[in-house]
């Protein structure tokens, strides 16, 4: 990793996986691994027919995608005024708040918290607010132990490795797999475990039961703050979320100051869009709201901790900004012909796919060579705005992003990162669709901001040699469309 | 300077403040061009439809077979079932299964089951909501014992998200319940019953 002046700013913010290449890089070596690849296409091919059958359910799902970019983009627009608000209504409701500048800051208000109870466990409901300050290994090193309560998160905890996927961390194991690592980790694990995923499921719930049943002090992420009212809102389907929020008798949620909502009522937009987008469900089993404590139910103790992080930066990025819309529902990785390859480790950050390659070099800054590459981490194909609920428009943002990795500092080796590097062979008919799209974003661009008359980096490669208006054979889509995302033959 | 004054102050460079009455006007001019319902009939079949979509047992019954039918459904699961204060009395009158009255949280874990009302239910989900009310205790109580049995009023179900929002009271804690517990972790695909009830059976009284 080169030692730029990002370096320091990486660290306060959200680690870099130790000794993270850049993305093409990384990709070159997932996509070289049959296994990863079989698991992550079986996987994500699955949940994007599911997905497209629950949006296609609701005939007003355009109207409900609009309403959430707007309501998103009045939050933003007016952050110190909700946060403000947020901050008097869960104090009213006897929570504590706290502000943290960054993720050292976030990391040692919690450990702090944790001390002051006189206790050395946690038990989490999986968060990528958490994962992005590196929170369980900030408490390892103050000797408190935080227990994984999600399936996933398990998997990826009692395996020793990291989470590729926002939803679900452990997509790239496949059920054997997990059945090798509980056998191997898990002290509890019941001799002739098999890999039926019920099985699995029901080691996991003997596994974690007296751990819930026992601690103290649980800790979670948000999925959404309703200024007006001062209440936390969760989605989650294991009921590890309802164990971490309910029975402890402290509990710490920590939020980026973006998750914000100003009034309950906005809820009845976000209910529809997450679970459809996320898990492709109506609705996932269980949602939890809590407003600050309730007496005789749940916590005593309650704190918010709200987070910046690189946030105000991002936000003062009038392009980049809508990042900060993201409801982290991962719909963008399930739909992206670039992640489906790559797999969510080349990612380098808890934020792996589309959305991550947008959210972590603005959150990091494009210091190392993972996050200058990550604006690269893409085909710009289009699917991932299509498939987003709040209206993100990831292509825009990486080509301005990429306009601003060029323009700070000296000229990265930015060109190699193109996708041909990565292992991804851009067979003809998709490489026409690909540059008419690039072509088309550029033309956008430009006439956007008025200045830029020639698209930046690898960009600038397919303009200049893309011959003229010749009709692609079959579109990009129609491309994904037919070799069922690529995983079968191309038939060229 | 604090965190929270730096913050805001970085939030405040960008975005600066403005009257309270000027955001509350861009509130208001959110367009909320979706539908309120996504069903005006059937509501009752749709919501039981959408509930069995989950693979939970439901059964719908006339308000006065509803004793026989709560016994009936406890009587098939050995074992104390937990039920709290406020519980229409009437509606375990016919039960000869144990039933512990408000149980202590330390014994939640050792209980057969749970049986609970409800504040109000989602038909185009398959949601129902508990706001931890009379007759549905302290929000461990449907959580921890591994089955739960929640009466529904057929009154009390809704067409579609917002209606019943509108009818819930944010300052309670509530519980948006939409089948058994289940995860995607492994490979994508929903496998019913992890840390929550693994078998959920709803009645709906009308
Ligand atoms: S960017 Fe959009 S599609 Fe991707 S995780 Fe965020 S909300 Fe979902």
């Amino acid at each position: 990793m080169s030692p730029t002046a990002g370096t320091d700013r990486v660290a306060e913010t959200m680690p870099t996986y130790v000794g993270m290449p850049s993305f093409p890089d990384a990709a070159r070596e997932a996509v070289a691994d049959a296994r990863l690849r079989g698991n992550l296409a079986h996987a994500t091919t699955t949940i994007r027919g599911r997905r497209a059958a629950a949006v296609a359910e609701l005939d007003d799902w355009e109207a409900l995608r609009a309403a959430g970019k707007q309501i998103k983009d009045h939050v933003l627009a007016n952050l110190g005024h909700y946060l403000r608000l947020l901050e008097e209504n869960v104090t009213a409701a006897g929570g504590t708040v706290h502000w943290a500048r960054d993720a050292a800051e976030a990391n040692r208000i919690v450990a702090g918290l944790v001390k002051a109870t006189g206790e050395t466990e946690v038990v989490k409901v999986k968060s990528m607010a958490t994962q992005e300050i590196g929170l369980n290994e900030a408490l390892a090193e103050e000797g408190i132990a935080a227990y994984e309560t999600d399936l996933a998160e398990l998997i990826v905890q009692l395996g020793d490795d990291r989470p590729s996927h926002i939803l679900v961390p452990a997509i790239h194991r496949n059920r054997s797999d997990i059945r090798d690592i509980f056998l191997r980790a898990m002290d509890d694990a019941p001799e002739g475990l098999t890999d039926s995923p019920a099985e699995l499921a029901e080691a996991a719930r003997r596994h974690l039961r007296a751990k819930f049943l026992s601690a103290k002090v649980g800790v979670s992420g948000v999925n959404f703050a309703v200024a007006d009212t001062g209440t936390l809102v969760v989605l989650e389907s294991e009921g590890n979320g309802r164990m971490c929020l309910t029975l402890p008798e402290t509990l710490i949620s920590v939020m980026g100051v973006e998750k914000l909502v100003p009034s309950w009522r906005d809820l009845e937009v976000f209910l529809q869009l997450l679970p459809r987008s996320s898990t492709a469900e109506r609705m996932n089993p269980y949602t939890s709201t809590w407003t600050g404590t309730h007496p005789g139910d749940g916590p005593r103790d309650f704190h918010l901790v709200l987070l910046d992080n690189g946030r105000t930066a991002t936000l003062a990025d009038d392009v980049g900004r809508q990042a900060l819309r993201c409801i982290r529902c991962s719909a963008c990785l399930n739909v992206c012909p670039v992640y489906q390859r790559a797999g969510g480790h080349a990612y380098g950050s808890p934020y792996p796919g589309p959305i991550g390659a947008i959210l972590s070099p603005q959150i990091r800054g494009i210091g190392s060579d993972v996050d200058a590459s990550l604006p690269y981490a893409s085909s710009l194909c289009g699917a991932c705005f299509e498939a987003c609920p709040v209206a993100i428009d990831i292509p825009e943002v990486l080509v301005h992003l990429r306009a601003r990795a060029v323009e700070q500092g000296p000229r990265h080796p930015l060109e190699r990162a193109a996708m041909g590097a990565a292992g991804w062979t851009l067979r003809s008919p998709t490489r026409l669709a690909l540059a008419q799209r690039a072509a088309s974003m550029g033309r956008r661009f430009a006439g956007r901001r008025g200045r830029i008359r020639r698209l930046p980096g690898p960009l600038s490669a397919w303009t200049e040699t893309r011959d003229a208006p010749v009709p692609p054979p079959e579109s990009f889509r129609a491309w994904w469309a037919r070799t069922n995302g690529g995983t079968e033959g191309d038939g060229r | 300077m604090s965190a929270r004054e730096e913050i805001l102050g970085r939030i405040e460079r960008v975005v600066p403040t403005r009257p309270a009455a000027d955001v509350a006007a861009d509130y208001a001019r959110i367009d909320r061009g979706y539908l309120r319902r996504h069903h005006d009939d059937g509501v009752l079949a749709l919501f039981a439809e959408r509930v069995a979509d989950y693979r939970a047992a439901v059964v719908r019954v006339p308000e006065h077979e509803l004793p026989a039918a709560i016994a009936e459904r406890l009587a098939a699961r050995p074992g104390e079932h937990g039920i709290a204060s406020g519980l229409p009395e009437e509606w375990t009158a016919a039960t000869a299964a144990p039933l512990v009255r408000d149980p202590a949280a330390d014994a939640l874990d050792g209980l057969a089951g749970a049986v609970t009302g409800c504040a109000a239910a989602i038909a185009e989900t398959g949601t129902i909501v508990l706001d931890h009310g009379p007759g549905q205790g302290p929000r461990a109580l449907s959580l921890v014992p591994d089955y739960h049995l929640i009466v529904v009023r057929a009154a009390q179900v809704f067409p579609d998200v917002p209606e019943a929002l509108e009818r819930l009271d944010p300052s309670r804690p509530l519980t948006f319940v939409s089948g058994p517990s289940a995860t995607s972790d492994i490979e994508l695909s929903r496998v019913e019953g992890v840390h929550g009830p693994r078998t959920l059976e709803v009645l709906i009284a009308e």
